[in-house]
């Protein structure tokens, strides 16, 4: 938004100044000052701010084991393969209904959970494969539940949108816009009324921030303190209709001020910037329960579902976020701080496109659930 | 025992029970409850086991679904039933619906509960009976009781219940005095109806605020026309316990079902198919219903008595069907 990013900018330090205790409510916690990442959306400017952080950001490249980062390339590459193989099986007739991909948002889901530990909690909405399989799902377990068979994760039961593990910490994609955060809200409230110091990472979407449950829930967080971290996947598009159109400020970080709650702006196509302000907020959250708002820009390359004909935006634009593609800025950091090379990334796609066509051959040999599962699961004993 | 009394002892005998109960909602706590069915919880037990919300019906039932995901087994308190449409998208979309589209991994043990129906004159946002709404959707659990033991005992039940349950109080019946059961482990089980007075000629099906009506209209039919009506209430909408009416209407062969609901596609809509369905040839009259009028509930007090169910409109009901 290239428009208006002085002013957003201007607004950006007021943030900062408000959190060096100026203003009471939000001093303590605000961690604007923390971050380098402003709320820049505009690829170039976005693209210099990476490039300014680019040697601290190699430095927590190194602090890290060579085998963790691996799994965070390889979740992404994962990510990605699988959901353009679920846009290839789709417009074969072998996914039915409604089916949101994930594409170009690797790096928000990668950098998020892999920061969490034992105990804590995951929620998201319908945009769920690559959550649900980096919580721990298999890929065969994804793929069978698009496809509609009994080995898939829920029984053929709930489909793309509803993907769930209750032993993984994995609480659901969720099809209702918004009705995730309140429920991510409770969850962490179940923590903090147990007494653990576990978290919740809940995800949504930025058109979701419309909904009144939103601000309902975000109210009863910083109220109650509940360890919830609610992450707003900014993807600039609630369907067809850009944020620009549907929500009067662009900046959703600066909303949690309205809460006196912590918010950072995170670039979303760096995936240790990700994590490193979820790390901030995971801490936040395990010391008393403070919760806290990520705004994580990102980019669907996707439509919204498979159904989408993206009328409402350029081919240009879509190429335009696409030169800051999440994987790629990932794997030159990794190169330039000498973890991995070429072969070892060709490696990985390999094993991922393996995986890939396991989890496909699995869902096409399963077989369909037995019709008397019509009435299983309507109410427990 | 008052039917708030009997409330708040099963709340306090759950929440000592399971230290994973514990009650949220609007005044529950400081100010003991806007119908003081939680009155003096707040003291015994603190801010953990009985939370004070915010006004925000739809958050504060969403933190009781995920708080029930979580292992929690909340009881949600809505001021009025009125207010659970704010909430709806959680009750509807969310509660009843978790357990199946996880494919059985997450059911959720939460009580909403509250007043329903009409109180004395609050105008029509606040006079909605809702049972119909709630009782459509594969997934939840209603109840309604009409005395004091049952009020408890289906409390402790629903509370136990690993399921959504909606539970529907009655605000002008709260102070309703009758038995209740000493016992701490005193719990009626949901989806059995209960004959609340034997009879040979007709059978009412009542619920909740037209029970207490049902029976005095059976005792003015007694003594002026010597019939014999039976009055049964299925105290569960859903489960609904249709053998116990079926049968009754098979010895007795006649119907009236009262109910403050509006008419279209109520309750005693359902309850008239299935007997259709499975008591068609018992039937020696059509079944006859008495609900609130098809309008939005007037304030004026002559024209909320217009609207609403009464003794006299199930008497002459009753006439009707016995032909009288």
């Amino acid at each position: 938004m290239p428009k208006t990013a002085t002013r957003q900018k201007e607004e950006n330090k007021t943030t900062q100044n408000s959190a060096n205790g100026k203003n009471e409510t939000a001093s303590k916690t605000t961690p604007s000052a923390e971050s380098d990442v402003t709320e820049n959306y505009d690829v170039k400017e976005a693209q210099a701010e990476f490039n300014k952080r680019r040697k601290s950001q190699i430095a927590s490249i190194k602090k890290l084991d060579k085998e963790f980062l691996g799994e965070m390339l390889y979740q992404m590459i994962l990510g990605r393969r699988f959901e353009q193989k679920c846009a290839e099986v789709y417009r074969m007739g072998k996914i039915g209904g409604f089916c949101h991909l994930y594409i170009g948002q690797e790096a928000i889901a990668v950098g998020t959970m892999t920061a969490l530990k034992e105990g804590d909690y995951v929620i998201t909405s319908y945009r769920d494969h690559v959550q649900a399989m980096i919580a721990g799902i298999t890929p065969e377990a994804v793929m069978a539940e698009l496809y509609g068979k009994a080995t898939g994760n829920v029984k053929g039961k709930g489909g793309s949108m509803h993907m769930f593990s209750k032993e993984k910490g994995f609480f659901g994609g969720h099809g209702i816009v918004g009705g995730q955060i309140g429920v991510g809200t409770g969850m962490a409230y179940a923590q903090k009324y147990k007494g653990t110091d576990n978290v919740t990472l809940c995800f949504f979407g930025e058109a979701a921030v419309n909904q009144g449950i939103f601000h309902e829930s975000l109210n009863m967080a910083q109220l109650w303190k509940l360890p919830c971290i609610y992450i707003c996947e900014n993807n600039k598009y609630g369907m067809g209709t850009s944020q620009k159109r549907a929500m009067s400020i662009a900046n959703i970080a600066k909303k949690a001020e309205g809460f006196g709650m912590a918010g950072e702006f995170v670039d979303g196509m760096d995936v240790m910037a990700v994590r490193d302000a979820t790390l901030r907020a995971i801490e936040r959250g395990r010391k008393d329960g403070s919760p806290t708002l990520l705004e994580i820009r990102a980019y669907r390359y996707m439509g919204h579902s498979m159904s989408d004909p993206g009328k409402y935006r350029t081919t240009e634009e879509i190429k335009k976020y696409q030169e800051r593609d999440p994987i790629i800025l990932f794997q030159d950091s990794l190169k330039e701080a000498k973890v991995f090379t070429d072969k070892d990334f060709e490696e990985l796609m390999t094993k991922a496109n393996e995986a890939v066509e396991a989890a496909v051959k699995f869902a096409d040999e399963s077989p369909f659930p037995d019709e008397s599962e019509l009435f299983t699961d309507v109410y427990a004993d | 025992m008052t039917i708030r009394d009997a409330l708040n002892a099963a709340l306090r005998e759950e929440i000592l029970r399971d230290e994973n109960v514990f009650i949220m909602g609007e005044e529950v706590a400081e100010y003991d409850g806007a119908y003081k069915v939680t009155r003096g919880l707040w003291k015994e037990f603190g801010d953990k086991r009985v939370v004070d919300t915010p006004i925000t019906e739809l958050g504060f039932a969403a933190v009781g679904v995920g708080a029930a995901m979580a292992g929690l087994r909340p009881v949600v308190e809505f001021m009025t039933w009125n207010f659970s449409i704010l909430a709806a998208d959680q009750i509807i979309n969310h509660a009843a619906k978790m357990y199946y589209m996880s494919g059985g991994q997450f059911n959720i043990p939460i009580v909403f509960r509250g007043p329903n129906g009409s109180a004395y004159q609050v105008s029509s946002q606040h006079s909605q009976a809702l049972e119909a709404m709630y009782a459509n959707f594969p997934g939840l659990k209603v109840v309604m009781p009409s005395t004091a033991a049952d009020a408890k005992g289906l409390l402790k039940s629903a509370i136990r219940d690993n399921n959504p349950v909606i539970f529907l109080e009655q605000e002008t019946m709260y102070g309703m005095k009758s038995e209740v059961p000493d016992d701490e482990d005193f719990t009626i089980p949901l989806g059995v109806a209960d004959v609340k007075r034997e009879g040979s000629d007709c059978t009412i099906v009542a619920r909740s605020f037209t029970v207490p009506q049902a029976l005095k209209a059976a005792e003015i039919i007694q003594a002026e026309f010597d019939v014999s009506v039976e009055v049964v209430d299925p105290r569960t909408i859903k489960p609904l316990d249709i053998d116990t009416i079926v049968a009754s209407v098979k010895k007795t062969n006649r119907l009236v079902i009262a109910e403050e609901s509006h008419a279209f596609a109520s309750v005693g809509a359902e309850i008239s198919h299935q007997v259709m369905e499975n008591a068609f040839d018992y039937l020696d009259a059509p079944i006859k219903r008495i609900s609130t009028a098809e309008a939005p509930m007037p304030y004026a007090r002559n024209l909320e008595v217009a609207a609403l169910p009464s003794v006299e409109k199930i008497v002459a009901a009753v006439k009707e069907v016995c032909y009288l």
